[in-house]
């Protein structure tokens, strides 16, 4: 077994909106000279520490947490997960 | 005849909620604490506002895993009249009561000030003394209470009759103007207006007799002399 970082992102599904992505750029980044951002979205990352056997087993254990404890509400919001060495 | 009053950490309209039960409606309420299962004499449920679990995660997230929810959840299917109440409502939709998601007002403010709702369906037991098209000036008092719907979940909303209220005009955002739901049998309904702190004259300077009839409307169902 080996001790595993996994990063899980949760966040709007296109099509919801994100008001507080659109005024960070609207209203900060957009008014700097940044020009060249076009897009801003919001998102909570929750980071997992586990021990498993590889980073495919940590992958599905944890996507499985997620589902079944609803961590992410399925009607608004994806969550992305990415495993890290710990 | 018994309203159960659940109380989560953090709920902080429960004693409202019980105070208009007993005081104004003459109804036998008693809190249940969430750790605790619910008896079987109960003849109605309410999940009352505030911010479970600090609205960690997000509101409801927590709350919705409680030992007590499988209780509500099998109370729900008996048929059992249940409402939730802003973040009673946000709770019950976590669970996976009631359909939806409720997010972030469109302006990230929390929202306190007063609405007027429309009543769009007036089967539920917390509804039925209600006319159709009503108009029930009540208050909110939310952070996130932008309902939301996909296009699909809405047109199945329409079809079964599901949307309870909506607000009269634009407030926060919500799908459709959405302010209250209830699941396909009509018994578990989610509002986040609070319409504990509106069926008193000395706290609502506008009407409080619309709001009364919501709880007018419950007594009706469970069959309480009043």
């Amino acid at each position: 077994m080996a001790t595993f970082n996994v990063h899980v992102t949760i966040e709007n599904k296109p099509g919801i909106s994100d008001p507080e992505g659109e005024t960070i750029l609207n209203d900060l980044v957009l008014k700097g000279t940044h020009s060249a951002i076009s897009k801003i979205k919001t998102a909570k990352m929750l980071k997992f520490t586990i021990k498993e056997k590889d980073k495919k087993s940590a992958k599905t254990k944890v996507q499985e947490i997620c589902d079944e404890l609803r961590i992410y509400n399925p009607m608004v919001s994806k969550v992305i997960i990415d495993v890290f060495d710990a | 005849m018994k309203v159960g009053v659940i109380v989560f950490p953090g709920s902080n309209c429960d004693r409202d909620m019980y105070h208009v039960l007993t005081d104004v409606f003459k109804l036998d309420a008693e809190y249940f604490w969430h750790e605790k299962g619910l008896p079987k004499n109960i003849d109605a449920v309410i999940l009352p506002g505030g911010f479970s679990y600090g609205d960690r995660l997000r509101s409801g997230a927590i709350a919705a895993h409680s030992p007590i929810i499988s209780d509500v959840r099998k109370m729900a299917e008996k048929g059992i009249p249940i409402l939730g109440v802003c973040n009673g409502f946000q709770i019950l939709v976590e669970a996976g009561l009631l359909p939806g998601a409720l997010l972030k007002n469109t302006s990230l403010n929390f929202m306190c000030k007063w609405t007027n709702l429309i009543v769009e369906n007036n089967n539920t037991p917390f509804t039925n003394k209600l006319k159709l098209h009503q108009q029930i000036p009540i208050p909110i008092a939310n952070g996130e209470g932008r309902y939301y719907v996909d296009n699909e979940t809405l047109k199945k909303l329409k079809k079964k009759n599901q949307i309870v209220f909506r607000y009269s005009e634009v407030v926060n955002g919500s799908t459709d103007r959405i302010a209250g739901v209830c699941n396909e049998d009509g018994n578990v309904v989610g509002m986040m207006p609070h319409p504990e702190r509106a069926t008193e004259s000395e706290i609502n300077p506008i009407d409080n007799k619309p709001s009364s009839l919501i709880f007018e409307s419950l007594i009706k169902t469970i069959g309480v002399k009043n």
